[in-house]
């Protein structure tokens, strides 16, 4: 038995591995731990599809330590992030505030997608992806010369993202008592400091819930009381289904450097007013936008068996149109299902070549499933276009 | 603990092999397998009549996480493949040296089965792993 192909994410070399603060807990609870990008991170508890589930239907918690926070500071900071990133931190009004965005190089490519949180006039914090820490770090400290900010990497801290549609409730009985009515009040995207803990309605999985930053020293007390109200451990690979069937896309997979975000699914996160906002990118991505873009990024869903995966081809008519960014089985619609950047004048319908067989695949408009209920009509049939 | 049964043969790459009474031999992937790779979700077996020789890529089992291919240990023809996992893959998981089979092959070609390791050589490989 030989490996063919995997979720990129799962990529071994097994020294010097990085821990999270919840290290001890993964092995105690017989997780099986995977590299991912340097850090030795639980894939899953032993169910990947129950684990799944779980935040479909009650509440799942996911050790997302390694990802990147990283607080800025400085008079003029908001000048300063609403020329790196692509979405417009103007529109951050109110205190905790969050926003989805990319960050661009030159070229209107995207170096890294992160959240930005408004805490004050001086004050931001973002959370970027674990694998490209160093060259966000990087970029964003070069940037951030030219308008005095302060650059501070909070590696003191962990992050702990507990998901699904009973997941407010159980996480608030776990947090500070004087919080519980100011988290239970947070609206979607928006964030809250209650003594130590940070507290963003935000998440990566298609259901409600929370993203808790705290001191790294309290997250396995943290960890600890959420499994004894109910809270079910969820390893990187459920989290990987569940944002793939929430129809968001990964970096590195879904798009990179030399992919815009109006190639990716992302049209919408670029604040193109005002238009005298000068953002990194801008200029590369007007043009694009002005000469029209010839791909668009949508949906698939595999009508019979098999595994839609990365890097297959996309045709139609056995003519290849785009390859495909993301693939898995979804265990909520229970077929396969990926993303795939694809010429702009394809149908409802095409294949993918599947190790050198054209299997049928509808064509859909993600998300594939949010809060619970599936959002694309798997049924449909007809005449093939 | 991986469960390895001692009275079959083995591949490196993590294949098990049955002599059979009536001299066909039965091929699947192991315990210690089926555990790397997660709940399988998609087999892909060999069309029976198929003539495989050792290291042959003949089959392929997809996990949520991965597409592994299945290498044929022996020489010989596919007589018959386990149609059950169609519809049901997670029989490797959870019977993977039972009901979790994958293919049979009829006559082999003996000097192959002499290539394949045992129970104690496999757990030795695994463990250096």
């Amino acid at each position: 038995m030989g490996q063919r192909a995997q979720s990129s994410f799962f990529v071994c070399d097994g020294v010097n591995m990085m821990r999270t603060p919840l290290y001890e807990q993964h092995k105690a609870a017989g997780a099986r731990l995977v590299d991912f990008a340097g850090w030795d991170m639980p894939v899953h508890y032993g169910s990947q599809i129950d684990e799944h589930h779980a935040v479909r239907r009650v509440a799942g918690m996911f050790d997302v330590s390694h990802m990147t926070v990283v607080d800025l500071s400085g008079i003029r900071v908001r000048d300063f992030l609403r020329h790196l990133l692509a979405n417009d931190v103007a529109k951050l009004k109110t205190a905790g505030k969050a926003l989805y965005t990319c960050m661009l190089n030159d070229e209107g490519c995207v170096i890294d997608d992160l959240i930005v949180y408004f805490r004050d006039d001086t004050h931001f914090r973002i959370v970027v992806n674990a694998a490209t820490r160093e060259k966000d770090l990087a970029w964003i400290e070069k940037h951030a010369k030219g308008y005095e900010a302060v650059v501070d990497e909070r590696d003191d801290l962990a992050m702990v993202a507990v998901q699904g549609p009973r997941a407010r409730e159980l996480a608030a009985t776990c947090l500070p008592a004087a919080g519980h009515d100011d988290v239970l009040a947070l609206k979607p995207f928006n964030a809250v400091a209650i003594a130590d803990y940070f507290v963003a309605r935000t998440g990566y999985t298609g259901e409600d819930g929370f993203e808790i930053i705290l001191p790294g020293e309290q997250a396995p007390d943290l960890w600890d009381s959420l499994a004894r109200a109910g809270v079910v451990t969820c390893g990187l690979g459920a989290r990987d289904t569940l944002r793939l069937e929430a129809g968001m896309n990964l970096y590195g997979q879904d798009m990179d450097e030399n992919t815009s975000p109006l190639e990716s699914g992302l049209g919408w996160t670029i604040a193109w007013e005002p238009a005298d906002r000068d953002f990194i990118g801008r200029g590369a991505l007007g043009r694009q936008k002005a000469d029209g873009v010839a791909n668009k990024f949508v949906g698939l869903v595999l009508e019979g068996r098999g595994v839609l995966r990365a890097h297959q081809k996309v045709l139609v008519d056995g003519v290849v149109v785009g390859e495909t960014t993301s693939g898995t089985f979804s265990p909520t619609l229970e077929r396969a299902i990926g993303l795939a950047r694809v010429s702009k004048t394809i149908g409802d319908r095409c294949d993918v070549d599947i190790r050198g067989r054209q299997l049928p695949v509808l064509v859909v408009k993600p998300p594939f499933v949010r809060n619970g209920e599936i959002k694309v009509d798997i049924e449909r049939r007809g005449e093939r276009s | 603990m991986s469960d390895i049964p001692g009275d079959l043969k083995y591949t490196r790459s993590h294949e098990w092999v049955r002599l059979e009474e009536d001299g066909s031999v039965t091929i699947g992937i192991t315990h210690h397998a089926q555990g790397s790779l997660g709940e399988l979700v998609y087999v892909e077996v060999p069309d029976v009549g198929s003539e495989l020789s050792p290291g042959e890529a003949c089959a392929v089992v997809e996990s949520v996480k991965a597409a592994s291919d299945v290498y044929a240990p022996v020489e010989g023809v596919i007589v018959e493949v386990n149609d059950a996992l169609a519809d049901q893959p997670e029989l490797i998981n959870e019977q993977p040296y039972d009901d979790g089979w994958i293919m049979r092959f009829g006559e082999v070609n003996h000097d192959t089965l002499a290539e394949l390791i045992d129970s104690d050589a496999y757990l030795a490989s695994i463990e250096d792993e």
